[in-house]
C-alpha cells in the first residue's frame, strides 16, 4: 500500500516537473544553440543594444509607476475609511473594485477604442479634445495608466483587505488622534507602517501586471515592453526567445518575493 | 477587550465633533469618480455601441439588437463557439491534472516541496502572455528544440492548432487549479480517512464516496476559475496562432485594429458584450461556490 503511493506520488510529481520545466530548459537550449552557429551567447547580448529594447522597458517601468501611485492613492484612503467610519459603503467598493474581473481586457479595451474615437468625431471643437490628444500621447499614455489602474483594482483591493483585517485600524488612528497627531499624520505615521506589507504586496501585483500588460497596450497602439517582444518575435526569433526567457525570470524574481512577504505576512497574520 | 472599549469610549468622546465635520465616505469619493471615468464611461460605450445600428446610406444612427443577432451568426458565432470549446477544454483537464498535483503535494511530508510547488504555482498562475507563448514556440513550434531533436513534425504534430493552444494554456491554468483546491484539500480530515478504513473502505472507495462529494463545490469553482481566466486570454493565442484558430478574444481585436467589413464595427461591442456576460455567468457560478466550500471548510 505504502509502496504504491510513494510510486504515485513520484509519477505525478515528475510528470509535472516534466512538464513545466522543459519549456524552459528549451527555451534556453534555443537561444543559445543556434543551428549553424553552435552554442553562443548572440542572443543574449543583442538585446541591450536592440533597437526599442530601452525606450519600451523604460516606458513600461514608468506605467507602472505612475499605475502604483495612482492605484495606491485612490485605494488606501477610501480602503481605511471604510474600516474607520462608512462601514456601509463597504460592500458597494468591493462590488465595484470586482467588476473589471467580469470585464476581460479584450471587452474592456474595445470600450476604450470607442471612447477614444469619440474625440475626432464629436469633440474635435471643444477643449476635451486636447485632454483626448494629451492622454494617447505615445512618449507616455496616460489611457494606459487609466485602464491599467482599473485592471489593477481587485488584487489592489483584496491584498489591502487582507492586510488591514490583520491590523486594528480604529484604536491605531484612535491611539494617534489622543497623542494630538492629525488626519494625515495617524494615516502616514500610524496605519500606513502597519500596513507596509499590504502595501509592498499590492504594489508588486501591479507591477508585474503592468510589465506583463499586452492586450490593452497593443490594441491602442502603444509600445511598452511585452509589445516589444511581440513585434521583435517577427523578425528575430532567438532574440525574442532570449528576451521572453530574461523577462520571465525578472518577473519570477519579483513574484518570489511577493510570495516571500505575502508568506510571512500570512504566517503573522495567523498568529496575531 | 475592557480596556480597549474604555480606551476607544474616551477617544471617541473627543474626537466625535471633528469626525462628524468630515464624513468616512468623502476618502471613498476619489475612488468612486475615478472608477465611474475610467471603467464606467468605455462599459458604457461598449453597451451602447453594440445596440447601435448605423445606416450606411443616410448615416443615421439607431438602437436595435442587430449587432447582437450578427455576433451569434456566421463566422462571429464560430469564433464564439471555438472560445468557448478551448476554454471548457483546457479547463476541464486543468481541473484534472490540478488535483491530483495538488493532492501529492497536500498530503506531502517534506514541507519545503510544499512551500516550493506552491510559491511556483502562485508564480506559473501569473505567467501568461507574450513570453509564455514564445517559450513554447521555442519548445514545440515549427524550428523549436523538442520538434527538431525528436522529429515531431514528421509525426504530424503541429503547436499552432487547437491541441496545442490547449497544451499551452494548461501551463497557466494547471498552477491556478493547484491555488485553488489545495485550500479545501487542506480541509479534508485524516479522520474521515481512517473512519472510512475502520469501515472497511478501500482507497478508491473513500475518494468517490468521502472525499469527491466533499471536494465538488471547490472543483466545480475552480473548473468554472479556470474557464473564465481561459475564455478571456487573448496575448498568448495572438502571439502563437495569429488569428489562424477562430478565438472570439481574436475577433475582437481584429476590429478593433480596423480589419472589418464597414458597418460592423459594432459587431465588435456585440462580441465584448457576449463576452462579459460569459464572464458575469462564470463569476455568478463561481462565488457562491467558493462561498459555500469556504463555510465547509472553516466548520
Amino acid at each position: 500500500m505504502a509502496g504504491r503511493l510513494n510510486l504515485w506520488r513520484w509519477v505525478v510529481l515528475g510528470l509535472a516537473a516534466l512538464y513545466f520545466l522543459v519549456p524552459l530548459a528549451a527555451s534556453v537550449v534555443f537561444t543559445v544553440d543556434v543551428p549553424g552557429q553552435g552554442v553562443t551567447f548572440d542572443a543574449y547580448t543583442q538585446i541591450v543594444s536592440a533597437d526599442g529594447f530601452t525606450s519600451s522597458l523604460v516606458l513600461s517601468l514608468e506605467l507602472a509607476a505612475a499605475t502604483i501611485a495612482v492605484v495606491l492613492l485612490l485605494m488606501v484612503p477610501a480602503m481605511v475609511a471604510l474600516r474607520l467610519g462608512a462601514p456601509r459603503l463597504r460592500p458597494v467598493v468591493e462590488v465595484i473594485c470586482s467588476l473589471p474581473l467580469v470585464v476581460p481586457p479584450i471587452a474592456f479595451v474595445a470600450g476604450i477604442a470607442t471612447v477614444l474615437k469619440w474625440g475626432p468625431d464629436y469633440l474635435s471643437r471643444t477643449p476635451l479634445f486636447e485632454t483626448f490628444v494629451a492622454i494617447q500621447n505615445p512618449s507616455f499614455p496616460f489611457i494606459l495608466v487609466l485602464a491599467y489602474v482599473v485592471m489593477a483594482l481587485p488584487f489592489v483591493y483584496r491584498a489591502l483587505d487582507s492586510g488591514l483585517r490583520a491590523i486594528d485600524v480604529k484604536t491605531l488612528v484612535e491611539a494617534a488622534r489622543s497623542c494630538g497627531a492629525g488626519w494625515p499624520q495617524a494615516l502616514v505615521r500610524a496605519v500606513l507602517p502597519n500596513l507596509r506589507g499590504a502595501l509592498l504586496n499590492a504594489s508588486f501585483l501591479t507591477l508585474a501586471l503592468v510589465l506583463g500588460e499586452f492586450t490593452v497596450a497593443q490594441l491602442l497602439g502603444f509600445q511598452p515592453f511585452a509589445v516589444w517582444i511581440y513585434s521583435v518575435g517577427g523578425s528575430n526569433a532567438q532574440l525574442s526567445v532570449a528576451v521572453s526567457v530574461l523577462s520571465l525570470v525578472v518577473t519570477w524574481a519579483l513574484l518570489l518575493t511577493l510570495a516571500g512577504v505575502g508568506g510571512r505576512d500570512k504566517t503573522a497574520s495567523s498568529r496575531g | 477587550m475592557t480596556a480597549t472599549l474604555t480606551r476607544a469610549d474616551v477617544v471617541a468622546a473627543a474626537s466625535s465633533k471633528r469626525r462628524r465635520r468630515v464624513p468616512g465616505w468623502i476618502a471613498v469619493v476619489p475612488l468612486l469618480v475615478f472608477v465611474a471615468v475610467a471603467f464606467g464611461v468605455p462599459a458604457i460605450a461598449m453597451l451602447n455601441g453594440a445596440f447601435t445600428v448605423k445606416n450606411q446610406t443616410t448615416g443615421a444612427t439607431s438602437y436595435s439588437t442587430a449587432n447582437l443577432t450578427e455576433s451569434l451568426k456566421g463566422a462571429y458565432f464560430t469564433a464564439l463557439i471555438g472560445s468557448v470549446k478551448l476554454s471548457a477544454i483546457s479547463a476541464a483537464l486543468g481541473t484534472l491534472f490540478g488535483l491530483p498535483l495538488a493532492q501529492v503535494v497536500v498530503t506531502s511530508r517534506f514541507r519545503a516541496l510544499r512551500e516550493a510547488v506552491l510559491t511556483a504555482s502562485g508564480v506559473l498562475a501569473n505567467f501568461g502572455g507574450v513570453p509564455l507563448a514564445f517559450a513554447f514556440v521555442a519548445t514545440l513550434g515549427n524550428a523549436g528544440v523538442l520538434t527538431t531533436h525528436l522529429g515531431l513534425k514528421g509525426k504530424g504534430w503541429d503547436l499552432y492548432s487547437f491541441s496545442g493552444l490547449v497544451i499551452v494554456y494548461l501551463y497557466f491554468l494547471i498552477p491556478l487549479m493547484v491555488l485553488t483546491i489545495t485550500p479545501a484539500l487542506e480541509g479534508l480530515r485524516t479522520q474521515w480517512r481512517e473512519a472510512a478504513q475502520n469501515n472497511g473502505a478501500t482507497g478508491v472507495q473513500y475518494w468517490r464516496h468521502v472525499a469527491l462529494p466533499v471536494l465538488a463545490p471547490s472543483l466545480l469553482g475552480g473548473f468554472v476559475l479556470l474557464f473564465g481566466s481561459a475564455f478571456a486570454a487573448y496575448a498568448t493565442a495572438a502571439a502563437m496562432v495569429g488569428s489562424s484558430i477562430p478565438l472570439v478574444t481574436l475577433q475582437i481585436a481584429d476590429a478593433i485594429s480596423g480589419n472589418v467589413l464597414v458597418g460592423q464595427e459594432n459587431v465588435a461591442l456585440a462580441l465584448s458584450l457576449d463576452m462579459v456576460l460569459v464572464a458575469g455567468l462564470v463569476m455568478a457560478v463561481y462565488l457562491p461556490l467558493q462561498r459555500r466550500s469556504a463555510r465547509w471548510l472553516d466548520a
